[in-house]
């Protein structure tokens, strides 16, 4: 049977989703990392070929994804913690969430140039 | 000397009038005929249909369901017993949360758009709102949910300080409505998970100093579809209509688990 409509769930479910769907980015992410530095057993002038491969402001964006997707699961990891550990965790949960958003915010912010710096050079020019 | 008596006595200014202008909201229902049929026997499907009705801002969703089924159409199913949120009857998903219908306002909703209706969600339907609770119960019934003791009764009550008694205070209010279980994301998907519901009802027996079966509840809850499979989505909590701390609970079972200590 058709489920209907989506449930509206609150922070808590969304904060759920959104753990998920980072965790399984950073898998990809992972999987295609440990094949790529693999590659410096095979030969290290394939592995520098693909690390030129790398090098474009496309793949920059999405290694800016990737800080994003670290960054909220690394946090949301210790909101989860503290759900789990601490006695006032489960009440206080929404706030440590507005928290996590919070922070992750500012910190890609504050990394943002650092991590573009090469795109933005080539788009904008330096 | 003459009392004076004001002639009109003022009525206490600070309680706003409540308005009861009657507004005409759309109840949008999904309904399910397991006897509607194809004419090549196709199974019955499911489909939204609209129901317009008018309402009072303070009456509940409930109130209009039964002008539905009295006035426009009686085919309408719906489970509801005491119609004041203590039965646990009426759970329903209303405008995508599950909440009970008796203790849901209209005033409460944004009646400028259709107001959702569906069954709850992760056990089967029979037929419109009314769903299978066998499962939900069966969870309920195997976590043991009655007092356990040994040794000779005793002649008087068995006493309890009040702080022990406030241990699992919480826990005492559920009323088995199903709005925590069938909220839970890890429920939908598996069936076979005791649920929020029935780990309260655990909860409120292995904090229970008087209780000696603590151990046997903790062990069946450690087990594959135990607490373990909670992922604190908090879906619980909000839907929990006595306004319990389900994950709370869960979350003091799991550590009751992991430091062996009740």
């Amino acid at each position: 049977m058709p489920a209907g409509t989506l449930y509206r769930g609150r922070e808590g479910m969304w904060s759920w989703v959104a753990h998920r769907v980072t965790g399984v980015l950073i898998f990809f992410f992972l999987f295609a990392h440990v094949l790529d530095t693999a590659l410096v057993r095979v030969s290290p002038e394939a592995y520098d070929q693909t690390i030129d491969i790398y090098k474009n402001p496309v793949v920059n964006i999405m290694e800016y994804g990737l800080v994003g997707a670290i960054l909220f699961h690394a946090l949301n990891g210790l909101r989860i913690i503290a759900v789990d550990f601490w006695e006032k965790g489960p009440r206080y949960q929404k706030q440590m969430f507005w928290a996590v958003c919070g922070t992750w915010v500012v910190l890609m912010l504050g990394s943002f140039y650092w991590v573009l710096e090469h795109t933005l050079r080539q788009i904008f020019g330096s | 000397m003459t009392a004076v008596i004001e002639e009109t006595p003022s009525a206490p200014a600070a309680k706003p009038a409540r308005d009861h202008t009657p507004v005409v909201i759309t109840l949008r229902i999904r309904r399910y005929l397991p006897d509607l049929v194809g004419p090549n026997g196709e199974p019955a499907v499911p489909f939204w249909q609209d129901f317009q009705v008018e309402a009072d801002p303070t009456e509940r969703i409930l109130t209009a369901m039964h002008k539905i089924k009295g006035e426009q159409d009686g085919s309408l199913t719906f489970r509801r017993s005491c119609a004041h949120g203590i039965c646990g009857s009426d759970a329903m998903r209303i405008n995508g949360r599950n909440r009970l219908a008796c203790k849901t306002l209209v005033k409460d909703l944004d009646v400028t758009k259709p107001i959702t209706i569906e069954a709850i969600k992760g056990l089967e339907v029979e037929k419109d709102l009314v769903v299978d609770m066998d499962p939900f119960f069966q969870s309920f019934k195997d976590v043991m949910p009655f007092l356990i003791t040994s040794g000779n009764e005793p002649t008087r009550e068995r006493l309890q300080s009040p702080e022990d008694r406030e241990r699992f205070d919480d826990t005492t209010k559920c009323i088995l409505c199903a709005c925590c279980t069938t909220s839970c994301p890890v429920f939908w998907t598996d069936g076979q998970y005791f649920g929020p519901a029935a780990i309260v009802n655990a909860h409120r027996f292995i904090f229970d100093s008087r209780d000696e079966g603590a151990e046997q509840r903790l062990e069946i809850l450690n087990e594959k579809e135990g607490v373990w499979r909670c992922r604190t989505t908090f879906n619980c909590t909000d839907a929990c209509p006595r306004g319990i701390e389900v994950t709370k609970a869960i979350q003091e079972v799991k550590r009751a688990l992991i430091f062996r200590r009740v």
